[in-house]
């Protein structure tokens, strides 16, 4: 924690409660020459109601890393736990209802089955596990996210902004206890994006939601209350607060570092 | 752009397999019919010319020629001596054969009933018969011995010295054998049995003393066989022919390849609808590719291909697909040649020994039907693909499933679908001969209008069976959305599967009501308790009658005799029945008039023939017999006649006296206590346990009705199989297709929690929805032609009326699930295994 620059305004995490927490996470691909870490024995606490960013180059692991807390993927060794769950312990099925039921996602792109409508898109998850969906919750999803008069539209309907947030509302709409976002806005022109970053930043602050994004925008990561940086599979930097600057900032260093190196 | 074909279909091999499994069942389909016909045909032409090589000209009735009463008369001794004295004869045989029943030692028939004959040792000039080369012991000299094929020895393990029981005509024969003798004759070739008597016996049993079936002659040596047929058309009676071993081998051979080429005609029709319902797969699968291939085809065309080279190079892909299920159809094709044959062959119904002929136009016809269906089935997506736009390379706007609008489809559809339904119906209420081609084009028109409509009939089709899917939750309900997400695919994979089950269904609506109108007309109008007649249906000696009318504990016996008569001046056949007891043993309704009078020159005929001929309760009929003797008939009484009894009903003592030959076609007879197995087993005793006689109960001739026409199903069922098999290859290929395409929302749903089991599920339901969408269309366009084609042929029989088996039905529509249920395994298990990441992030 080198820098701290603290924003106006910024939710304070309840510190030291972790929704998910890697020890020792590490990822390898491949056997003899041809290995790659991908992760090197990551350890980090994603905190419960904080909004956190996970940034990057390209190959440093970043997308490798949540994909492993949020149980698409394997580890190789280490753990990866949500809340009190060790994820290396489960099978697939569980791995699955554990996904279904306490985790929500955002891709970067076909987020949504283009033959149900907004709503079935948003409720989908619990119809998967049978559940009825909470409709006052559900009500305040739509609305935060502003989507109330095109839930009857199909995807192919919507606009690639309201297309995300219709992403956004499903991940939020059964209550997980951890949302993953894996490069939400890279496919948005900029104020697209900034909407759907916005409604994040919202159901953190207002919701009390856990969100980890995966992005390589630092305007993005600007959003967060916190900013972790990875290179070559390790954690380099953490940092409270960022601004779109003072991530721009420390990009630059990791570059040059690389050149240099 | 071979080379860009020949990459494209060994990169898409797995998606082009099921297509190319496709046409090669259809082509094995009819490469296996040219093999197996071509094959079993030259064994039949083979064994029936060596059947001929002893014959030199035979001396027949002639039967086309005879325009008198009843049967011409035979061959007599005269005849074959005067024919042995002409210069061109060196030696001849008198021939006198017909049914000869044999019984195994478990007193069982041996063989078929069609194929068991008994002929004559004719004793020639060395003392032997040149045509049964004996293997065993001697010739048959006297009544009471026999000389059995050694074929039939072998089957049956009879040895030389055995008594065997044996039965001609009715009352059972104890012969004992004493010799066994070889023989080319054709109908031992193909699995039947051949016993000889002496010629005298024989005579007794099969013609008359001293007359002959048949007269052989050789030639003498430097005289040719038209020239021996000319010596001996100088003594020639009249009603005689006389006819060279030549023209009978070609005759014989000319029938042969007329039947097998019918049959051939019959296989190859259905190997036609096998390869009909593979366009469509094939048509599916070269969309799909061509779909997929959108931006690779555009980018082509923007660097310089024209139109003309996109369609030939998705062309030439079909070709070399073609070729390739040509070369493994036309494998598979003379496996299943050989195969058939082999299986015939274990079925006891034994074809002469031959080489397997392979002819150069069976190999023809599977590279033509091959490579043709295959290109003409995929012209169309080629066509298609050409029309891609050169700045779709450009952009990266995923290649949504065309949906353009059905608007024109379903306006054509609905106009060939209307037409072609009402000249079906228009059908109906026409003779046979008309109604044929009407229906058949109304029929054609209305499934081409179906096939066309399929797309639209989908929605509202698979709409009906959401409150089936909903039990299966989230599955169940992408399964419905997905199977309707693309209406065309969905239509043409439904409509591969629904022409099998059209035709299945049609069938099967036909036959059912068929077996119960017959069934009603051969069982319902009998009140006899049995019914007694051979097993090949020839006459049965009028002893049996005679004997069961001296039974205490038979209360009502009839024979069914029929012979010709003049009747006004035009031949009729007048069937003779027992006129004091037939009332007992068969019911018939009648207009006017009743049985009570049937006897002397009393008759009763059906109101058809009455009507037709202006004849009424109390008309007098002049007759002429059979003998030439004339008579005056009293008709007292019109009943409704059906196809089992019809015409001029007489008692058997009026006719009897007139017949050349007296024999029965069948004995009725009621007995005290009615059916009972210990009535069965009197009967049996009574007629001597014989092998060669049928004792049936109407329950039992109901049951020979039903296996005749089980039967008869079952080989259509089989024959359509191979068209269910080519649809269920589409489900697959169509359901592959999706899983390939959707793979980034099934990564998605799989992330988002959905567990492998319900994406196979919903993968399962989608194939299950699919295939019952087309077995609901099929059963329903079945029920409407079998209705309809049931209608026009069902008109000549009096007792018919529409059946829909629902059970069968119910079965078919079972059938249909089930084949969705297969269908999935594969591609089900594929989208089950999908890896989640790669999915979701491959573009």
């Amino acid at each position: 924690m080198t820098t701290t620059t603290t924003q106006p305004g910024a939710y304070v995490a309840n510190s030291g409660v972790a929704a998910a927490r890697a020890t020792d996470l590490s990822k390898v691909y491949g056997q003899g020459e041809t290995q790659v870490i991908a992760l090197d024995q990551v350890s980090v606490d994603f905190h419960q109601g904080q909004f956190t960013a996970i940034m990057g180059p390209s190959g440093s692991g970043k997308s490798t890393l949540m994909h492993c807390m949020a149980g698409l993927d394997s580890i190789s060794s280490g753990s990866a736990r949500i809340g009190d769950v060790e994820l290396t312990a489960l099978k697939d099925k569980k791995l699955t209802q554990l996904r279904r039921d306490k985790i929500g996602f955002i891709f970067q792109a076909f987020n949504l089955l283009p033959t149900l409508t907004a709503m079935e898109n948003i409720t989908l998850p619990m119809d998967i596990a049978g559940r009825k969906p909470n409709t006052e919750w559900l009500d305040r999803v739509v609305e935060t996210v502003g989507l109330s008069g095109r839930l009857k539209h199909r995807p192919s309907q919507l606009s690639g902004g309201q297309q995300q947030r219709v992403a956004v509302a499903r991940a939020l709409a059964s209550q997980p206890e951890i949302i993953f976002g894996d490069e939400p806005t890279g496919n948005l022109d900029s104020r697209s994006g900034a909407e759907v970053l916005g409604f994040l930043r919202n159901s953190v602050r207002e919701l009390g939601q856990t969100v980890v994004m995966v992005t390589h925008d630092p305007v993005a990561a600007s959003y967060a209350d916190r900013v972790i940086f990875l290179a070559d599979g390790r954690i380099v930097d953490d940092i409270q607060a960022p601004t779109a600057d003072s991530v721009l900032e420390r990009m630059k260093g990791f570059d040059a570092k690389g050149r240099t190196s | 752009m071979l080379r860009t074909a020949l990459r494209n279909v060994l990169a898409h091999k797995a998606r082009l397999l099921m297509t190319a499994l496709a046409v090669m069942l259809g082509v094995a389909f009819v490469s296996g019919t040219l093999v197996f016909t071509s094959t079993i045909s030259q064994a039949f032409q083979k064994s029936s010319e060596e059947g001929f090589s002893h014959v030199d000209v035979a001396l027949q009735a002639d039967r086309d020629g005879y325009d008198g009463l009843g049967q011409p008369e035979r061959l007599s001794q005269k005849l074959l001596e005067d024919a042995a004295k002409l210069p061109g004869t060196a030696s001849v045989i008198g021939e006198a054969s017909g049914f000869a029943a044999l019984a195994d030692k478990d007193d069982k028939l041996v063989g078929e009933g069609w194929a068991t004959t008994g002929g004559n040792y004719y004793v020639g000039q060395n003392g032997e018969d040149p045509r049964y080369p004996l293997k065993d012991g001697r010739a048959p000299q006297k009544s009471g011995e026999i000389a059995l094929d050694y074929k039939t020895a072998e089957r049956t393990g009879y040895k030389v010295g055995e008594k065997v029981r044996m039965s001609v005509d009715g009352p059972v024969r104890q012969d004992k054998i004493v010799g066994i003798f070889n023989t080319d004759d054709g109908n031992v070739a193909a699995g039947g049995t051949l016993v000889l008597f002496d010629s005298k016996t024989a005579q007794q049993l099969f013609t008359a003393p001293g007359e002959y079936e048949q007269i052989i002659l050789k030639t003498a040596e430097g005289t040719s066989q038209s020239e021996l047929r000319s010596q001996v058309e100088k003594i020639l009676p009249k009603d005689t022919k006389a006819v060279t071993g030549e023209k009978l081998a070609e005759d014989q051979s000319e029938a042969i390849a007329t039947q097998m080429s019918g049959m051939q005609t019959g296989l190859l029709v259905f190997a036609g609808i096998a390869l009909f319902v593979g366009i469509f797969i094939i048509a599916n699968t070269f969309t799909m590719l061509v779909a997929q291939r959108t931006k690779e085809l555009a980018l082509m065309r923007a660097i310089g291909a024209s139109r003309r080279q996109v369609t030939r190079s998705v062309l030439i892909e079909a070709a070399v697909v073609g070729t390739f299920a040509a070369v493994l159809g036309l494998l598979a094709g003379i496996g299943i040649g050989a195969g058939l044959r082999s299986l015939m062959n274990s079925l006891e119904m034994t074809i002469p020994d031959g080489p397997l002929v392979i002819g150069s136009s069976a190999v023809i016809a599977s590279f033509a039907v091959g490579v043709l269906v295959t290109m003409l089935a995929a012209w169309l997506p080629a066509r298609r693909a050409a029309k891609i736009p050169p700045v779709a390379a450009m952009s990266s706007i995923h290649a949504a499933a065309t949906t353009r609008s059905l608007v024109v489809r379903n306006s054509i559809g609905s106009v060939l679908a209307a037409g072609g339904g009402a000249l079906v119906l228009a059908g109906t209420g026409m003779g046979m001969d008309d109604a044929k081609g009407i229906m058949g084009i109304g029929a054609l028109l209305l499934v081409v209008g179906v096939f066309v409509l399929t797309p639209l009939l989908s929605r509202p089709l698979i709409a009906a069976a959401t409150p089936l899917l909903r039990v299966f939750g989230i599955s169940g309900k992408l399964a419905r959305q997905n199977s309707v997400r693309n209406p065309r695919r969905t239509a043409a994979t439904a409509s591969a599967l629904m022409i099998g089950l059209t035709l299945i269904t049609g069938m099967t609506v036909i036959a059912s009501s068929f077996q119960e109108a017959i069934n009603k007309m051969a069982a319902d109008s009998l009140k006899a308790d049995y019914t007694i007649s051979m097993a090949n249906m020839s006459p049965l000696a009028p002893e049996v009658g005679q004997k069961l009318e001296q039974d205490p504990a038979i209360t009502a016996v009839s024979p069914l005799r029929t012979t010709q008569a003049e009747v006004e001046g035009k031949k009729e056949t007048v069937a003779g029945v027992n006129g004091g007891d037939i009332e007992k043993l068969l019911t018939l309704n009648f207009e006017s008039g009743s049985f009570d009078e049937l006897n002397g020159n009393n008759v009763v005929v059906d109101r058809d023939m009455a009507k037709k001929n202006g004849w009424k309760e109390g008309t007098t009929l002049p007759v002429t017999y059979e003998d030439g003797r004339s008579a005056k008939l009293n008709v007292t009484g019109i009943y409704e006649g059906n196809q089992m009894i019809q015409g001029v009903l007489a008692d058997t003592r009026t006719i009897e006296p007139h017949m050349k030959q007296v024999g029965d076609t069948q004995v009725m007879v009621k007995m005290e206590g009615g059916i009972t197995e210990a009535n069965k087993t009197k009967l049996e005793e009574a007629l001597g346990k014989n092998p060669a006689v049928l004792i049936q109960d109407p329950e039992d001739i109901s049951e020979g009705i039903a296996m005749l026409f089980t039967m008869l199903l079952n080989i259509l069922y089989g024959l359509l199989a191979m068209a269910v098999i080519v649809a269920v290859l589409g489900v697959v290929n169509t359901l592959a297709m999706s899983v390939f395409e959707r793979s980034q929302e099934i990564g998605m749903l799989r992330a988002i929690g959905l567990d492998r089991r319900a994406v196979k599920r919903m993968v399962r339901l989608e194939s299950v929805v699919i295939a019952l969408f087309g077995g609901v269309m099929g059963i329903g366009l079945g029920v409407f032609f079998g209705w309809a084609v049931g209608e026009v042929i069902g008109s000549g029989l009096s007792t018919y009326a529409l059946l829909i088996p629902w059970d069968r039905l119910l079965i078919f529509l079972a059938l249909a699930a089930v084949v969705g249920v297969l269908a999935a395994m594969w591609p089900a298990r594929r989208a089950a295994k999908l890896n989640m990441l790669e999915s979701i992030k491959a573009e």
